[in-house]
């Protein structure tokens, strides 16, 4: 009896011992959109590849999984292996010391393969800082029906002015049709995306070259009123709480005419399963004002420093990130469905191109987006829907604020711009700007 | 002597609790107050360096401050009317004779279980949402224009979705002192010929004041800093006409990481909170004595 | 004749308190039936109500994106280790204060219930950095020390208004009774008040299970409750309204019956002293 107590204690002494040194835990921090959720259902191979590491899903929404990270990473809290963070973080956080730099992430990782606009985007004096899970960039997508049933045809490349007209004859408020859905909840990475991009478009910067607001432009006098006009004329109802998921969640109904959004969308408009529209989706490429509409974005991976699994951690990263999770997705789910944006080589497959019809659009989108030149004069900062400053978080977010309440009608267009033009003025001289 | 002796011990009992609610209090409020006097912004780090009152300068000309003060109060007093007026007519209701009485006391008390984050989220996806959600579909269903809560009337949606988890707590305390009021006086009350009304404000009322206090004390602690509600719906707008005080600190520390900024909002609310204290003290001291 | 209009007043009175409840229990019935529907059912319009397909996808959707018991038994400890740490310190103290008041007392109290009025934000970068160098982030301990200590001044209030209302003469006979200190307690007090902290603590496992702030912001996986877990369904992509309900389901239905099971034994401290 004893024997066997002794026994059994030795051999969990033995397993106790063994294990910190075999186990590892890997906490991955990721936002609740599909091809994540997606990522942790699809794990299994990876942890039955290496049985020694555990993976611990840690799934927030956009907001609070920001909120979470930079907290964790700004005080060095060590919670997070992997993180999920978007292109506009990478080149920042690199700079502070807070990523790891992905180096010899093996032979088959083929870092070369990754869209050159990406791969630039994530790193910092010529090192990888961040793998990219997925990109985009902003396209047009519309029913095919209805521009039809309108009388007009979708150009490849159309302007904003057609954008407008076409919203207004595609609108049918009766049968709960609206001509146009756009992002007009606050926040950065929301309403201030969109518009940030759109203003580029119109040739309207967020600061000049000495770092000045822009807000009190005549071209962002006009961005923001066709904005708000076209919005109040064609737009769902609530507009000012919709994001990117109540924008896709209204398309997927059949509420929209059209939608101007992140590439991704494509894949999930396109789904029949989740789609009642899937079968009338077109796809064209952003509008053209004085620049055509620029995006681009990531949603990446990435090793904090503070991290005390930096080899798993890389090992996950590269499975997750490499040409063959996205042959397993396309496997199991179909090639409609794999991660879209990152690879070269994905683009030039004939099965990905015949299974995604908006395959095209997105890399012409992708491609055709500089973050140096955004838009049509020359500014301080790099970004297409950012601002590629510390500080554009919450100014976005604030600046969204004001945006939000113009288009719910709390406030009107002139009002919007000036309070824009005074917190923005107000944060950059508390934030010491010109640096 | 012995009076002494249970003095001393009675110091003693009560030494840990304050002594950690002191801790508490004193340790975070130290780090605070020193924060406030920084210029630290997470996102910087290696720029720290003493400010003076500048953070206090920009959190109190913030254009959200003032704004984010008075919807704090109208948050505050809204739902305390909302809940004080709607449990004192569903305690008179649930006391009258009925069948099925404790079901409904289950059904009505069931709100205060809930977590703020989900009956946020429930009431704003659910109900309020104006395409999908239960009263888009109300609206449309007798032909009106299906009303955008959230961005239209914002502060009241959030006060209707706050009244509806802090209504059951009401009503269960003025239920229970209203049970507690004596049934002779009332007969005695109905011999002399006293009306319903003159019943309820000579009667009813007097009885349920110390109970109206206490809910009034409770729910204003709680419903001062009010967050996750108005964190899940609307986000403190659109504007900031949802922003209260509690969000905008959180939105100086955690959407701005700027924690001198913050630090000195957190000490604005904090003596702001000890003023609302003095004043209910004051209050609680002569209802409660 | 009197029977019959007390009976026809019973009938009115039911029907009205009945609609009264059904129209405020109605979000969380609604959230209950839309966790057995599929997406599309969840938004069709008009509404279901009873008659469409019974699923339970949803929970097997969201338990497998992240385990739910683990999470549900972090939030019973939690919740219950907060609580009983937070009765262990309250009671000495509503104790000596209730029946050995000093000047100060009022004050004491009421200084108490204001720290409950801080606004989380606002400290918790230095709290982060405090948890970060005791190595407690994501533990059990350090969640469950914070809200003992967010929970603790609204435990020694209740309990104060609770003993208060036990006469002090008892109290006298027994110490006349040669009874000790400890004993004093033990057998003459604790009895009396076993209600009263009964209801404390239920109050308080409610409020601590519900405590969505710190709860978030200091755990991150292995010590992270039910609040973390609901964390994933705000906002996700595409059609959620059936998985957030059903995760929501999952989160509220331990605490909801727990507080029907024992809501005659809340009710009873909820009173915080306001009945005499």
């Amino acid at each position: 009896m004893s024997m066997m107590l002794r026994g059994l204690m030795g051999a969990c002494a033995v397993t106790a011992l063994t294990l910190p040194a075999m186990a590892e835990t890997l906490t991955i921090a990721t936002v609740n959109n599909g091809d994540m959720i997606r990522m942790q259902k699809m794990s299994k191979p990876f942890t039955d590849a290496n049985p020694d590491i555990t993976l611990e899903w840690v799934t927030l929404e956009e907001n609070v999984l920001r909120q979470r990270v930079t907290t964790d990473i700004a005080t060095k809290g060590g919670q997070y292996d992997i993180v999920t963070v978007g292109n506009y973080e990478v080149p920042i956080w690199a700079r502070q010391g807070w990523l790891l730099p992905l180096e010899d992430m093996g032979e088959e990782y083929d870092a070369a393969d990754i869209l050159p606009p990406i791969s630039a985007g994530l790193s910092v004096d010529g090192k990888l800082y961040a793998a990219p899970f997925y990109g985009e960039s902003a396209m047009i997508m519309y029913r095919t029906d209805l521009m039809e049933k309108a009388g007009l045809t979708m150009p490849e490349r159309p302007t904003w002015e057609f954008i407008y007209d076409a919203a207004r004859k595609m609108t049918d408020k009766e049968a709960e049709v609206y001509g146009i859905c756009l992002r007009g909840k606050a926040g950065w990475g929301e309403n201030m995306a969109f518009l940030t991009s759109m203003a580029h478009s119109y040739g309207a910067p967020w600061f000049d070259k000495d770092w000045k607001p822009q807000f009190s432009g005549e071209k962002w006098k006009k961005a923001l009123t066709d904005y708000v006009t076209i919005m109040n004329e064609a737009g769902p109802p609530g507009a000012s709480s919709n994001g990117f998921n109540e924008n896709l969640a209204l398309f997927q109904t059949g509420k929209c005419g059209m939608w101007i959004d992140a590439t991704v969308a494509a894949s999930f408009v396109s789904n029949p399963k989740e789609s009642t529209v899937a079968d009338k989706v077109g796809y064209a490429l952003a509008p053209e004002g004085e620049k055509p509409q620029m995006w681009l974005w990531a949603w990446t991976l990435a090793i904090p420093s503070s991290t005390d699994a930096p080899d798993a951690a890389k090992k996950f990263v590269a499975w997750a990130t490499s040409k063959a999770y996205t042959e397993q997705v396309a496997a199991a789910e179909g090639w409609a469905n794999v991660p879209p944006g990152t690879r070269t080589s994905l683009y030039e497959n004939p099965e990905y191109q015949q299974a995604a019809p908006f395959a095209r659009p997105t890399l012409d989108s992708i491609m055709s987006a500089d973050l140096q030149n955004p838009t049509s004069v020359e500014v301080p900062y790099i970004g297409t829907q950012w601002v590629g400053i510390p500080e554009f978080q919450a100014l976005g977010t604030s600046v969204g604020q004001q945006f939000s309440a113009a288009l719910a009608g709390q406030a009107s267009v002139d009002q919007a711009l000036q309070m824009a033009q005074q917190i923005a003025e107000r944060e950059m001289a508390k934030a010491g700007y010109p640096k | 002597m012995a009076t002494r002796h249970q003095k001393t011990l009675a110091r003693l009992m009560v030494s840990p609790s304050v002594l950690l609610l002191l801790g508490w209090m004193i340790v975070p409020l130290a780090m605070t107050l020193w924060f406030s006097f920084q210029s630290y912004n997470l996102l910087s780090p290696g720029m720290e360096q003493f400010i003076g009152w500048t953070n206090y300068q920009y959190f109190l000309s913030d254009p959200a401050f003032w704004t984010a003060m008075r919807n704090t109060l109208l948050l505050v007093g809204g739902v305390l009317v909302i809940t004080v007026g709607g449990g004192i007519a569903l305690a008179l209701l649930l006391d009258q004779p009925m069948f099925g009485q404790g079901v409904v006391r289950i059904l009505v008390i069931a709100p205060f279980f809930i977590m703020p984050t989900v009956s946020a989220l429930v009431w704003k996806n659910m109900f309020m949402n104006p395409v999908n959600g239960l009263f888009a579909w109300f609206a449309k269903a007798v032909g009106a224009q299906p009303i955008d809560f959230l961005a239209q009337y914002p502060l009241m949606s959030i006060i209707l979705i706050v009244s509806w988890q802090w209504l059951p707590f009401a009503t269960l305390i003025l239920l229970t002192a209203l049970q507690s009021l004596d049934s002779e006086q009332m007969e005695a009350a109905e011999m002399d010929g006293a009306g319903t009304l003159a019943k309820f404000t000579h009667l009813v009322l007097p009885h349920l004041s110390r109970a109206i206090t206490v809910v009034i004390l409770i729910e204003t602690i709680f419903l001062l800093s009010v967050f996750a509600e108005i964190l899940v719906t609307t986000n403190g707008g659109p504007g900031y006409q949802s922003t209260n005080l509690t969000y905008l600190v959180y939105s100086q520390a955690l959407l701005q990481f700027d924690v001198g900024g913050a630090s000195a909002g957190g000490i604005i609310a904090v003596i702001l909170a000890n003023i609302v204290a003095i004043f209910l003290m004051r209050m609680i001291g002569k209802t409660l004595e | 004749m009197a029977r019959n209009i007390s009976q026809s007043r019973r009938w009115g009175f039911t029907i009205l308190a009945w609609g009264a409840a059904l129209v405020i229990f109605f979000p969380i019935l609604w959230t209950i039936l839309t966790s057995f529907k599929t997406e599309a059912d969840a938004i069709a319009s008009p509404p279901k109500f009873l008659f469409f397909d019974w699923t339970v996808e949803n929970y097997a959707e969201v338990q497998s994106r992240s385990p739910y018991f683990r999470h549900f038994m972090n939030s019973v400890i939690i919740s219950v280790g907060s609580t009983l740490l937070g009765l262990v310190l309250a009671i000495p103290a509503a104790w000596s204060m209730a029946f050995q008041p000093g000047r100060r007392t009022k004050d004491l109290l009421m200084w108490m219930l204001s720290t409950k009025m801080m606004p989380a934000a606002g400290v918790l970068i230095p709290m982060y950095l405090m948890f970060r160098s005791f190595g407690l982030l994501d533990s059990r301990l350090g969640i469950t020390v914070v809200l003992m200590l967010i929970n603790l001044p609204i435990i020694v209030w209740m309990l104060y208004t609770y003993f208060r209302e036990i006469p002090s003469e008892i109290l006298e006979a027994a110490r006349m009774d040669g009874a000790s200190l400890r004993n004093e307690i033990l057998h003459v007090l604790t009895p009396m008040a076993v209600p009263g902290i009964a209801s404390t603590l239920l109050l308080n496992v409610i409020l601590a299970w519900n405590e969505a702030f710190w709860t978030l912001n200091l755990t991150t996986s292995k010590a992270a409750p039910l609040t973390t877990f609901i964390a994933s369904y705000s906002s996700p992509e595409g059609l959620f309204y059936a998985k957030l309900s059903a995760a929501s389901t999952m989160a509220i239905a331990p605490i909801l019956i727990l507080g029907w099971f024992s809501q005659k034994q809340l009710v009873r401290g909820l009173t915080f002293g306001a009945v005499k």
